[in-house]
């Protein structure tokens, strides 16, 4: 079943993270839509923990995390699965 | 090598010809002849008519007025137009230019070249809106807060007023500083023939544009000769940064660093005494062998001219007169000069508090007598008075 | 994975070599900036052509954070300075950005003029409810009865409803929006940009560090999830009935106002050339 749903899935979702310039507000984690993201135990070298991309399959590519960060730490993109 | 590009007047913003006119309309044809296009002003006595006449000038000239809800506005206003790539001006007199006192520093800091026109008329507060003084010379220089410098001019008659604020322009364009354009009451209102040149003959100084490109510009880069940094204008893909702050040589903020804003703040300053000599414009009338030098700016010094004549009259004192023109910077080594050679040194002008006079007695350090001769304004000194303190100075 | 990874479409506008930048975490003013940045983008202007110009505060920031010709100007005189800016070229697009004190308080007499005259600029006015730059002051917008370092025991003042303000004054385009709405925001950025005259945008941001914490209101997630539930979108409403007076009150957000005048430059243009015949060169067009 879910490898029948893998199947259809023409896109897949992107996070990319820049973990300099978090400051740990976890709004981008609070407001996904799907679970995508968390945040990670360890810290950035302000002392922030920032988020991770920890559920790939998760994503939808939507981008609303990256629309959310104020710090311009995190942006998710949809992108075409290349047969 | 300073690069300063002097061209002649746009024949469009031209008024050739005599006319019959105020100070203040003569100020106006003298900011469109050195290719001011853009003012906001807001009205205030007894200056508005240089504005009225500037928003019935320009369209047909080419070029923008808009009056703005206050003068805060239009200090600011015209900065905007600056960095669209205009060369631009406001219009006021004491509490506007009160007002203005913040946006004078943040041209001063941001180089925004610019010209400040003010009408003097006797304060504090609402005082005389329809009188003359020269009360605010002072503020004109220290007005706003912090350290930096700028060049005030004063016009002694209406044709001075269209020819030196033509030099107010150029001198804010090679220096990038807002220039004071310190004028009167008196010498606003008062309506004399004014005699405008062919374009050909008016000199104009062009802005001071970068030759660099886009990624090697950096907008507070100085020239090493005088100073000033070089300019670019808003839409020119340069997507340059402009701010208040004090900020390093690409425009960034660098509020916290103490080296960048000790040598912001000198440079600032430098930029006008070092070249001081470059600014420096005055007049003398026989002062070669003169017992007495009346040294005076604006009005006061076109009143002192009949007090010096009484003096040479009724008791045959020799005095020569110093004129101002440009008021600050001051010629010092001029009158230094000057002050080795004669008794005193009378110093008449429109305030009370000596405020020209305590910078000459600065600049002399009691090689003679520096006598303040104030007036509080609302009207020009009796002739009378300037000669009884030539008599005194003679004794 | 045989692609590269994308970059943010907003990092083409950051003067990277200045971040990370100075806002709290949770500070919702970067938010407004990933917005304004896809924006512009979907807008499709000239980013030389664009020009942003900001006040003093925290929104003041912005100017000197996006790579575009930037202005930060002194507080509260940001829409004079663009005004400036806009006559003398009439080619450029330019946008104000700041804060709620700096263009309601110190800059209100401008804001209203500005929108009087219905001069050609957007403004964006991030409303985090006090003043944020300076350690958490009461502004305009502070919600009646909430604490600030100025009012410690509460504010006795009523805030302005500033949709309703701009509205008044003859703004042509008005909206409100939070930055929970990052979605809608950016579409209606998008027509702000695109409309000619005076548009006003107002968004409702949270300030963590002192606002909320002060009134005890929790994290910015926190104002997040409040903003998400208290929110109700009325297109078209009418601007009277959209104020925030208390904290507990329904936040409206939405289109409001969007209607079609011709703006300072045309009218002045068309009486000049009323008046001066060919004499007259239209300005700017």
């Amino acid at each position: 079943m879910a490898e029948a749903a893998a199947k259809k899935r023409k896109f897949r979702g992107v996070v990319v993270i820049k973990p300099e310039r978090c400051k740990g507000c976890e709004i981008c984690v609070s407001f996904c839509p799907t679970g995508a993201i968390s945040m990670s135990t360890k810290f950035n070298s302000k002392g922030y923990h920032y988020p991770e991309f920890s559920n790939p399959d998760k994503c939808t590519g939507c981008g609303l995390c990256g629309m959310y960060c104020p710090d311009f730490a995190i942006y998710g993109y949809r992108e075409k699965i290349e047969e | 090598m300073a690069e300063i590009k002097w061209t002649t007047a746009d024949p469009k913003g031209v008024l050739t010809g005599a006319h019959y006119i105020d100070g203040n309309h003569a100020a106006c044809e003298g900011a469109l002849a050195a290719g001011c296009r853009f003012a906001a002003g807001y009205p205030i006595t007894p200056s508005t008519e240089v504005v009225e006449r500037f928003a019935a000038r320009i369209p047909l000239v080419g070029g923008m007025f808009i009056q703005m809800e206050d003068e805060i506005a239009s200090s600011i206003c015209l900065q905007g137009a600056v960095w669209a790539g205009l060369k631009a001006m406001t219009v006021t007199s004491g509490p506007g230019f009160s007002l203005m006192m913040e946006h004078i520093g943040f041209a001063a800091m941001t180089e925004t070249p610019c010209v400040f026109v003010n009408v003097q008329r006797g304060g504090p507060s609402t005082g005389t809106p329809t009188l003359p003084a020269q009360g605010d010379m002072q503020q004109a220089r220290w007005g706003s807060h912090g350290d930096y410098e700028t060049i005030l001019i004063s016009p002694s008659s209406p044709q001075e007023c269209f020819e030196f604020i033509i030099d107010a322009f150029n001198l804010a364009e090679i220096y990038r500083v807002p220039v004071m354009f310190m004028m009167d009451e008196c010498v606003g209102h008062m309506t004399e023939k004014v005699v405008i040149p062919e374009p050909e003959k008016i000199k104009v100084v062009e802005r001071r544009w970068t030759d660099k490109k886009p990624g090697e510009y950096l907008p507070y880069q100085p020239d090493p000769e005088d100073l000033v940094p070089y300019m670019v204008k808003a839409g020119d893909g340069y997507r340059f940064h402009i701010t208040g702050l004090t900020h390093d040589e690409r425009g960034y903020p660098a509020a916290t660093d103490v080296e960048i804003h000790n040598n912001l703040v000198r440079r600032l300053c430098e930029k006008i005494t070092k070249n001081a000599h470059k600014i420096w414009k005055w007049e003398e009338k026989d002062t070669d062998d003169c017992d007495i030098l009346i040294l005076s700016y604006g009005i006061s010094a076109r009143v002192a001219l009949r007090g010096i004549e009484l003096a040479k009259e009724r008791k045959g004192i020799k005095v020569g007169l110093f004129r101002l023109i440009v008021v600050w910077p001051m010629p010092e080594q001029r009158i230094i000069e000057l002050a080795e050679k004669v008794k005193a040194i009378i110093v008449p002008e429109l305030n009370i508090r000596a405020q020209v006079a305590r910078e000459i007695e600065r600049i002399v350090k009691g090689r003679c007598p520096v006598i303040p001769l104030g007036h509080a304004g609302a009207g020009v000194h009796n002739p009378e008075d300037i000669y009884n303190a030539i008599v005194e100075a003679a004794k | 994975m045989s692609t590269t990874l994308r970059e943010n479409p907003v990092e083409q506008f950051l003067r990277t070599d200045r971040m990370p930048h100075i806002w709290c975490p949770g500070c919702g003013i970067g938010t407004s900036v990933n917005c304004f940045a896809r924006a512009v983008l979907e807008c499709g202007i000239d980013l030389d052509k664009l020009c942003i110009v900001s006040g003093i505060g925290c929104t003041g920031r912005v100017a000197g954070y996006l790579r575009l010709d930037s202005f930060h100007t002194t507080h509260g005189r940001a829409i004079p300075f663009a005004t400036g800016l806009k006559l003398a070229n009439p080619d450029l697009h330019v946008v104000v950005y700041s804060g709620d004190g700096d263009l309601a308080a110190i800059g209100g007499n401008h804001l209203i003029h500005a929108a009087r005259r219905n001069i050609d600029i957007t403004v964006i006015c991030v409303n985090n409810f006090n003043y944020g730059m300076t350690g958490g002051q009461v502004a305009p917008t502070t919600h009646h009865e909430k604490v600030a370092t100025t009012t410690p025991y509460g504010d006795p003042e009523y805030p302005f409803n500033l949709p309703d303000l701009a509205a008044s004054c003859g703004a042509v385009f008005v909206a409100r929006w939070t930055t929970y709405h990052v979605v809608q925001l950016t579409k209606t950025l998008v027509k702000a940009l695109n409309k000619k005259g005076f548009s006003f945008v107002e968004i409702l941001a949270p300030c963590p560090t002192l606002y909320l914490r002060r009134n005890k209101l929790g994290t910015s997630v926190d104002l997040m999830k409040y903003f998400k539930e208290k929110s109700v979108i009325k297109h078209g409403a009418n601007t009277k009935e959209v104020g925030l007076e208390t904290y507990d009150k329904e936040i409206i957000v939405g289109e409001f106002v969007d209607i079609d005048k011709p703006d300072y430059l045309d009218n002045y243009n068309e009486i000049m050339k009323k008046r001066l015949g060919d004499k007259f060169q239209p300005w700017g067009r």
